[in-house]
Order: C-alpha cells, then structure tokens, then sequence
C-alpha cells in the first residue's frame, strides 16, 4: 500500500463550530497549520495534554499512535496564540472537566482510570461550547493527516501516480461470490 | 493567446455566471458570432490549481460567502451557513461534478398531469416536452461525451460498482451499469481517457470529465467573440423605463464596481445567488424584483431528495479507487405509487475520501460508535439516492433581513423542509439500498443525511402562464424580453435525475432563440 508523500506541515481549515464550515464573518476559512509543540507552549503542557485525551475520546481508535492526537490538537497553536478569547474558551474548557473528574472520580480527566468514566464527564458537557468547538475541529484536523490516511487504508492523492487506472481500481471479486 | 476583451460600453450580451448554463451559453452565442460578456464572481483555476486533496480545494473553489438557513431541514443543524455545497470559480459547479448526465423521464416534464394534485406541493407541468427536447438532449451528449450515447464505451466498474452491481442482481433489479457519465472512457475532443484518478469532486486532472472551464469556454474565447471575466461579482441589472435590461452593475475583490452596458442579460448564477440577483435588482418600476410579476422568484427551491447509503463489509472496496459516481441502479426512478410516493429516485455509487467521511458521514456523532465506522474505511462500499423532490412555495430563496455581503448587498437565506412525499421516497431508498447491500453480506449499514445541496434548482421556474412562473420554455422571463435565466433555476420539478446534461440541452435552443431575436430586432 503506497504511503502518500506530503509536506510536512499540512495545512488545516478553521471550522469555528460543529456546523459552521465557512467563517461567521462570511469570508473565507484561514489555513492553520498545526504545530503540536507550539500549541503546548501557548496552552500549557497540562492542558494540552488533557486536550489530547479529550480528543482520543472523542473520536477513539486504539491502533492510533498518541502523536496522531497532539498532531490534531496542534492545530489550535496559532489560533490560539492570536486569538485570546478561543485560548480562554479552550483553558476554561479543560478546567470544567477536571473539575467535573474530580467530583465524580477524584482525578483531573487525564488520569481517570477508564473510557467510561472520562465519557461520563464529556457527556455532562455536550451542549457547551467547548466541547461543540472542539468536536466540530477535531473531525477535521484528526482525519486530514496523511498518517491517519495509511492507519485507515486511505491511498490520498493519486493523479501523480497515474490514478488508479493500473493500481487496482477494480482489484476485489469477493463480491461476485457473496 | 489573449481572448477579445469588451469595453464598459459595449452593448453585449451579458451572460452572469460560466457553469454548465452560462459558459455553454456563451459559447453557442460566440459560435455564431455573436459577442458575450460572461461575469464569473470567482476565480480562474486551471486545471494545473487542482489538488488531490479534499479539504484544501473545497477552501480553493466552493462558494462561501455567507448564507443562512431556516427550515426543518438537517443542513440548516449541521451546516447553517452551507445550505449549497457549490462552485466559485470559471466553470461553475462543472469543475466539481461527478459527470453523471441523465435525461428527464418522459412524464417528470408532466409532473403535475401524472402525479395529481399533491397536497402541500406546488407542482407544475413543464411548458416543454421531452419529445421537444430529445434533439438537443442528443447535440448536449455529443457535445459532452456521454458514455452510453454516440457509440462512446461506458466507463469500466471499479470495486464500489462492482459491490453495487452484484446486489442490484440479488434484488432482482435490471437497469444497473456504470452509467451515462461525461467523463471520457476514450481519448476524445482532445482530452485524455479517465484514469480513475478518484478525485473528481475536486477538478479532473486529466480533464477527462467535461467542464466548461476547458471546453466550452476555450472554444469560445477562440472564436474572439467571448470574453470570460472573472472576479466579477454580478450585483445588480439595471433597467430603463420601458422596462429593458440596460446592463450589469458588477464588482471584484478589491472593491471596484463596473458597469457593463448589455443588449440582453442572461443570468446563470446557480439557483440562489440567480434569483438573489433578481430580487436584489428591485427597483421603483419593479418593487419586488426584476421578472417577478408572478412572486415565484425564489420559490419552489428544490434539493432533489437525496441522502446516502455505506455499507461495510469484511473485505476491503477501496471505494476511493476510481470515479466518484461510478455507476448507477435506475430501476427506482419509475413513477409507481405502490411504493407510497409519487416520482422516484435513482442509486448511483458514491465514494469520500477520509477527511470527507468524517465530516459528513453521520455529522455531529462522536465516539466508538462513529469511529469504528471510520476503522471500517477501506471495505466500505457507497451509494447516493438521488430523487425527485416535491417544489414547495415555502421552500425559497429571500432576502436576509439585515445582514449584508461584503458589497452591502443583503444576503440570502435558504429555506426548505422536506415534505411527506420527499420523507417516504427517502426512507424507501434507504430501505432499498440497505437490502441491497446486505444481500452480499453488508455487516453494518449507515443512513448519512443530505449533503449541503449539490443539486439547486426551481427558483426560477419555468412555466406556460406568466402567473405561474418567471420564464418561458426559452428561459425567456416573462415580464423583461431581453432578460433570461439560463442555469437550474429554470427547472418546473425536479425530476429523478442529475440536473447538468438538461442545464446543457436548454442552453442550445435558448442561444437559437436569442440570436434570432436579435437578428428580428426583437431585442
């Protein structure tokens, strides 16, 4: 299976809710290019790291590496970096939740021991903004990387490559026989 | 080599828009010698901009300024500012297409005499027949190269077809092949054979698949009577006092407005921003917009009832490997109200790429129950309904109350709500499409909700009284002589199939009527 070759730094777009695909000012979406390591910096390494979680729970699949996460997360570094209101929604975000794990489980969300106890907190928080932001960004930034791509079985571009014409368009019988 | 260029002055025809409407227009005028103006509001991309990649293109050509949404509809939850998911960009939404090109069925032109008097629908006989039509159907197939027409070999079915053949045979079905699809199975009109390259949501890269952008439009460029400007966002027709169209107030990015003088202005903006510009152009001698004497103008907004099927299965589909629309099963387009429904549908294979899947698979799900779906990608098989839905009054194109687009211009708002008629069609396909996956052995079927409207018709109707509609069977408005509409606004219902190959036929005899019109001095 061909491994797509991309640029390092790949670019995202800036979904500001669970259903708002183009900007509320009407103009186009900004490109964000997601830096996990800077968005550590401007968040903080607790929070960023909760972050992460928050999103492997969201949007679970075990055989995902954890850098497939903080890749996704990383998308908010410039964001947040230019946009104090977003950084105070994300920080006040993670706040809630640990503050939510603590009353029901005694821990910050990180270190609550199971999925479903951590989903029970998320649960608790579907209707805010925070979670809708995150959820509604996540589902982009998460499933844009080429690595997610190959974990998927995903070929990516292909036009350069000849199409698929001579690479197994119609390569599968199995369905002849079911 | 540089193409003519008008000045302001020059008395044109003035053609808004250069999708499958305004760019065959424009060149159908060119050819006979005839000199256009076509405004496009967006960019010219090539197709050296295309990009294999989803995400990115849809940034680089969807059209995006902002919209609203009301209604009952799922998009208005999902996607309150997308109502539409299509083209900004020289080419309209022929540069995204998936190329499936249909004619209407004999009685969708009759949709009114044939299905009755559906409750709460508003429908309407088409003032043409499709007997009227066939010859330009056949010059639209030939000029675009319809697989399955003019001895032109249907495309070969990769892994999603094959998975859709093979249970269309289980459940007794017999119309099903890799459809009547504008893509070339063979080198033709100097353009390459498909590739199955895969992306054809985002541009062709091999130009296999018709577009205006590098066919329509060339050739007319060619001919030194067309001049494509781009950029150039139509705002406004002006008129005189007897009521003609006198030219097109336009503006660009950078804030410039023109004003280009036209002798007759034909608007081919798609089905929102066409009837926007109508309305939009509201003046003293016409208070509720230009060609509205009906107040059909924005009315009868129809989406086609769509929605999608995937299924998955224990071995792999690849379903990205090769064309977008890959093949079709049309056996549920017949009209039979045994089924609990007037009108029908067609199921044409349909394939994402992840980053699409994602989004709009199940949008707003989460957890594992989301992403095991998303584990199962690669042995994911896909298909979307595709049906007549019923026109509605209510359903329509206004204008926003207070909020304004970047050139002051009030934006618009898209209602609709599905009705009874479109609940039941959908829920029998999806019903349909699952049995029909599962008869091979699908282990999970998944409902996904209509897109944003690929498919955006009726909102200019056409009709035989001038109180019923905006235009004639030419296209013509009623009330304005030298204004026309030339996209799928035009469209009385809906019918089953894929509106572009239709858009293309009426575009061929409406340039006839207008070069005779204007040879008579009519305008």
């Amino acid at each position: 299976m061909d491994t797509p070759q991309q640029p390092k730094r790949r670019q995202f777009f800036k979904i500001a809710s669970a259903g708002t695909v183009a900007s509320a000012s009407g103009t186009l979406p900004m490109l964000f290019v997601p830096d996990a390591a800077l968005a550590e910096e401007v968040l903080g390494t607790a929070v960023f790291a909760t972050l992460t979680k928050i999103a492997r729970d969201i949007f679970p699949h075990d055989r995902f590496d954890d850098s497939l996460y903080a890749n996704a997360v990383g998308v908010y570094a410039d964001q947040a970096k230019a946009d104090a209101s977003l950084k105070k929604l994300l920080l006040e975000g993670v706040a809630t939740a640990n503050a939510r794990a603590r009353e029901k489980f005694g821990a910050d969300y990180a270190d609550v021991p199971t999925e479903n106890q951590r989903l029970e907190v998320l649960n608790a928080m579907l209707s805010t903004p925070f979670f809708g932001k995150l959820r509604g960004d996540l589902v982009v930034s998460l499933y844009n990387q080429p690595a997610v791509w190959a974990e998927l079985g995903y070929q990516g571009p292909s036009a350069q490559l000849g199409g698929y014409i001579n690479r197994g368009f119609d390569d599968q019988n199995w369905m002849d026989k079911a | 080599m540089a193409s003519k260029k008008f000045g302001l002055n020059d008395e044109v025809v003035v053609i808004v828009g250069s999708g499958a409407g305004g760019g065959t227009l424009g060149n159908e005028l060119a050819q006979k010698g005839i000199d256009v103006v076509i405004l496009e509001a967006g960019k010219r991309h090539e197709i050296n901009d295309f990009e294999n990649d989803e995400w990115p293109m849809f940034s680089k050509i969807s059209w995006l300024d902002k919209r609203t949404t009301s209604g009952t509809w799922r998009v208005a939850k999902d996607f309150p500012n997308l109502p539409a998911w299509i083209v900004k960009a020289v080419g309209g939404s022929t540069v995204h297409w998936a190329g499936a090109s249909l004619r209407i069925q004999k009685h969708e032109f009759s949709a009114r005499s044939v299905y009755g008097d559906v409750k709460g629908a508003n429908l309407l006989d088409w003032p043409i027949t499709l007997e009227e039509l066939e010859p330009y159907y056949a010059l639209a197939e030939n000029k675009m190269g319809v697989t399955g027409t003019n001895d032109i070999p249907r495309l070969p079915g990769n892994n999603n077809y094959k998975v859709l053949a093979a249970g269309a045979k289980k459940m007794g079905y017999e119309k099903f092949h890799t459809g009547n699809m504008a893509i070339n199975s063979q080198p033709r009109d100097s353009r390459g054979a498909c590739q199955q390259i895969g992306f054809c949501f985002q541009g062709c890269k091999t130009g296999a698949k018709w577009s205006t952008l590098y066919t329509e439009i060339p050739k007319g460029e060619k001919t030194g009577h067309l001049e494509v400007r781009s950029d150039a966002q139509a705002l406004k027709i002006e008129h005189d006092a007897s009521g003609k169209a006198t030219g097109v107030l336009y503006g660009d990015s950078k804030g410039n407005r023109y004003f280009q003088k036209a002798r007759v202005v034909c608007v081919a903006g798609n089905s929102i921003e066409s009837p926007r510009l109508l309305l939009n152009s509201a003046s003293t001698l016409f208070p509720n917009g230009l060609a509205n004497s009906s107040g059909q103008v924005g009315k009868n907004y129809m989406r086609h009832m769509t929605g999608s099927v995937y299924a998955i299965y224990e071995n792999p589909v690849h379903m990205f490997r090769g064309t977008t629309m890959a093949g079709i099963v049309q056996d549920e387009s017949r009209h039979d109200t045994s089924r609990g429904f007037v009108g029908g549908y067609e199921m044409e294979t349909l394939a994402l790429g992840v980053p699409f899947m994602a989004a709009f698979l199940d949008p707003g799900t989460w957890g594992r129950d989301f992403s095991n779906a998303m584990d199962a990608y690669d042995n994911m098989a896909g298909m979307w309904l595709v049906g007549e839905d019923m026109p509605q009054e209510s359903n329509h194109i206004t204008l926003h109350a207070t909020e304004k687009d970047q050139f002051g211009l009030p934006i618009p708002n898209v209602q609709f709500s599905d009705h009874a008629n479109d609940i039941a069609m959908r829920n029998h396909g999806f019903k349909q499409a699952k049995a029909l996956y599962e008869s091979i052995g699908a282990k999970r079927v998944i409902y996904t909700p209509p897109y944003p409207s690929t498919h955006n018709l009726g909102t200019n109707r056409m009709s035989a009284n001038a109180r019923d509609g905006v235009v004639n069977k030419w296209g013509q408005t009623h009330d304005i002589k030298n204004l026309f509409v030339s996209d799928g606004s035009q469209f009385t219902t809906g019918a089953a199939e894929n509106p572009t190959l239709t858009i293309v036929s009426l575009a061929i005899p409406q340039a006839d009527f207008i070069a005779r019109s204007m040879a008579g001095k009519v305008f």
